[in-house]
């Protein structure tokens, strides 16, 4: 594995939190503070899109309506369905990126993890270079160069520099190491497997925990982001719903009804994700510092 | 291994892609800030605009430009104010619930750690918002016990207000990090300090942040890259603020220069200084603590 210090031993099983000692009242209420703190926006969100235009602005924060229905419907009129197109076009982006990226990374993270060729070195001081490098600063070079082959505005704008995550490679590369012994492979070879068979039926499973965290991590980086998109793309149909929804609060500025729909699209836009991470919560283990990743 | 060709296809779509996305592009920002468009007679017809090189002429007016300056300064002063109050407060939240002396423990890791599923975007809309006083549930208190609250989108505020976006979508996903290096220190490492009467604060200090150094170096270093690139939060405020500028961050200025301005020269430059500071930074960074990170070895 790669690590900073000796692989940490694993206290006990760490799906459950320790049996509570003595209950500590600072502790508990010091916890409850960064809830409420975290969850206040999200609160607020839920409550403002039931308001209706006239309302937002004029009672109480958080004292619900009952507009909730009228304002879905309200947005999803809005240039026949928009906002919809942009929920989907989310979806495919950060879908089909992060499943594409994680396989390229499981790819490669295998071979860096068990074999040993030449240019290893090389390959992997560039995948760590690849992580240092702060991503959105290509996108403007990213754009200039796939508007001189014309392929700026179109989805492929926004895929194609979503399947490469040298983060993705970097944790697939421990994954690789940690979860698949040597043994494995070499008797899948003695069975007359060769190289592609044995990653894809068997390396592949062993490293199936990894690799969903890996492409819950790749699509929430791709879902969240917003510059190379808001770079890339002209046409508000291909927009995602981060893109969409800032172009529609700019709208807000001259039309102050408009302000209605981008809470109300706001809200929509989190429930997907917020669903996705409370269902695969045990899959976020991911320790930094070790190099590891506990499953 | 049997076929020694294997690991090179199993890397080739990772870098065939790594040379068209990554390697291409910083080379291209490279060669563009290096050149400079000449305009010949009146600049009308085809070969009058010609593409020449500028020598470091595009670095000079990126790095003497009167709105440059300010905007790394305010990066730096917002950084100042996100990185250690976002991870203070991971540490201490990875810290309580580590403790186990809470029976609110799992509703609470959970509630934190959602705002890591809101995009910048969407949290600085409902942030924005929430900051405009009509709406502001604080305004409405204080207003109530008889204090004006001020404007957290005026000049003197924004940064903050930015900062706290910054610091709600940051602050959970850092803590889960911090929490799982917790839960992996033996028990035995610290049960006896506690049966010499070592109180948890002690603990803590002494012996579990120690231990999870490496998680705070890297926690650390990838706020400070995050930090580096703030875009979506301000660019999101600006419809509701005026106190935003269109080169608030270096990484807005680049995008006013290629897009607004046409001036592509001017902000590949600018892009590959931000680019080199941030490698320096982080790379210096890891120098410093003298970290393996990333270590090679197995």
């Amino acid at each position: 594995m790669a690590v900073l210090m000796s692989p940490p031993a694993l206290r006990s099983e760490p799906a459950a939190l320790p049996k509570p000692r003595r209950v500590s009242p600072t502790a508990t209420v010091l916890l409850l503070l960064g809830a409420a703190y975290c969850l206040l926006p999200v609160l607020w969100v839920l409550i403002a899109s039931t308001k209706s235009a006239s309302e937002l602005f004029n009672t109480f924060t958080f004292l619900p309506s009952t507009h909730l229905f009228d304002n879905i419907a309200f947005l999803s009129s809005y240039r026949d369905g928009l906002y919809w197109r942009w929920m989907v076009n989310s979806a495919i982006f950060a879908g089909g990126g992060a499943a594409v990226s994680a396989l390229v990374s499981a790819m490669a993270g295998f071979a860096l993890a068990k074999y040993e060729f030449r240019g290893k070195r090389v390959v992997f001081n560039l995948v760590l270079a690849g992580v240092l490098v702060p991503g959105v600063i290509l996108a403007v070079p990213q754009y200039l160069l796939l508007a001189k082959v014309g392929m700026t505005n179109t989805y492929w704008a926004v895929l194609l520099p979503s399947f490469i995550s040298p983060y993705g490679i970097y944790l697939c590369r421990i994954f690789a190491a940690a979860t698949v012994p040597d043994e494995v492979l070499e008797a899948a070879r003695m069975d007359g497997a060769g190289d592609g068979r044995a990653f894809f039926r068997v390396a592949l499973p062993m490293m199936r925990g990894g690799l969903v965290t890996v492409f819950l991590f790749t699509f929430v980086a791709i879902w969240n982001n917003y510059m190379l998109p808001f770079i890339m793309l002209g046409d508000d149909k291909l927009f995602p719903v981060t893109v969409g929804l800032s172009g529609l609060l700019n709208q807000g500025a001259t039309q102050p009804a408009m302000y209605t729909s981008v809470v109300t699209g706001a809200f929509l836009s989190i429930i997907p994700l917020v669903v996705l991470f409370l269902s695969l919560q045990r899959y976020w283990r991911v320790d930094l510092g070790a190099g590891a990743v506990k499953m | 291994m049997r076929t020694r060709g294997a690991p090179y296809a199993f890397l080739a779509p990772a870098l065939v892609l790594f040379a068209a996305f990554l390697a291409a592009p910083v080379l291209y920002a490279g060669y563009l800030s290096l050149r400079r468009v000449k305009v010949s007679g009146l600049g009308l017809g085809a070969g009058a605009r010609t593409e020449v090189w500028a020598g470091l002429g595009n670095y000079t007016r990126s790095l003497t430009d009167p709105e440059f300056v300010p905007s790394v300064l305010r990066v730096g002063a917002y950084g100042l104010v996100v990185v250690p109050v976002m991870l203070g407060l991971a540490l201490i939240l990875a810290l309580l619930l580590d403790g186990g002396r809470t029976r609110v423990g799992t509703f609470t890791r959970t509630s934190i750690f959602l705002p890591y599923a809101v995009p910048a975007v969407i949290a600085s809309l409902l942030w924005g918002f929430l900051y405009l006083p009509r709406v502001s549930p604080i305004v409405d208190v204080l207003d109530r016990v008889g204090i004006t609250a001020p404007d957290a989108l005026s000049s003197g505020w924004v940064l903050y207000a930015v900062a706290n976006i910054a610091v709600w979508g940051g602050t959970g996903f850092n803590m889960i990090v911090l929490y799982t290096a917790l839960r992996s220190i033996p028990t035995d490492l610290f049960e006896a300090a506690r049966i010499d009467g070592a109180s948890d604060i002690q603990i803590a200090l002494r012996i579990k942040i120690p231990i999870i150094g490496p998680s705070l170096i890297m926690t650390f270093l990838f706020s400070l890259i995050a930090t580096l690139q703030v875009f979506a939060e301000p660019m999101t405020l600006r419809p509701l603020s005026n106190t935003i500028s269109t080169t608030w961050t270096p990484l807005m200025k680049v995008y006013r220069d290629a897009f607004v301005r046409n001036d592509i020269y001017s902000a590949a430059a600018t892009s590959v200084v931000i680019a080199a500071a941030t490698f320096v930074i982080s790379y210096g960074f890891l120098k410093l603590v003298g970290s393996r990170a990333f270590s090679q070895e197995s």
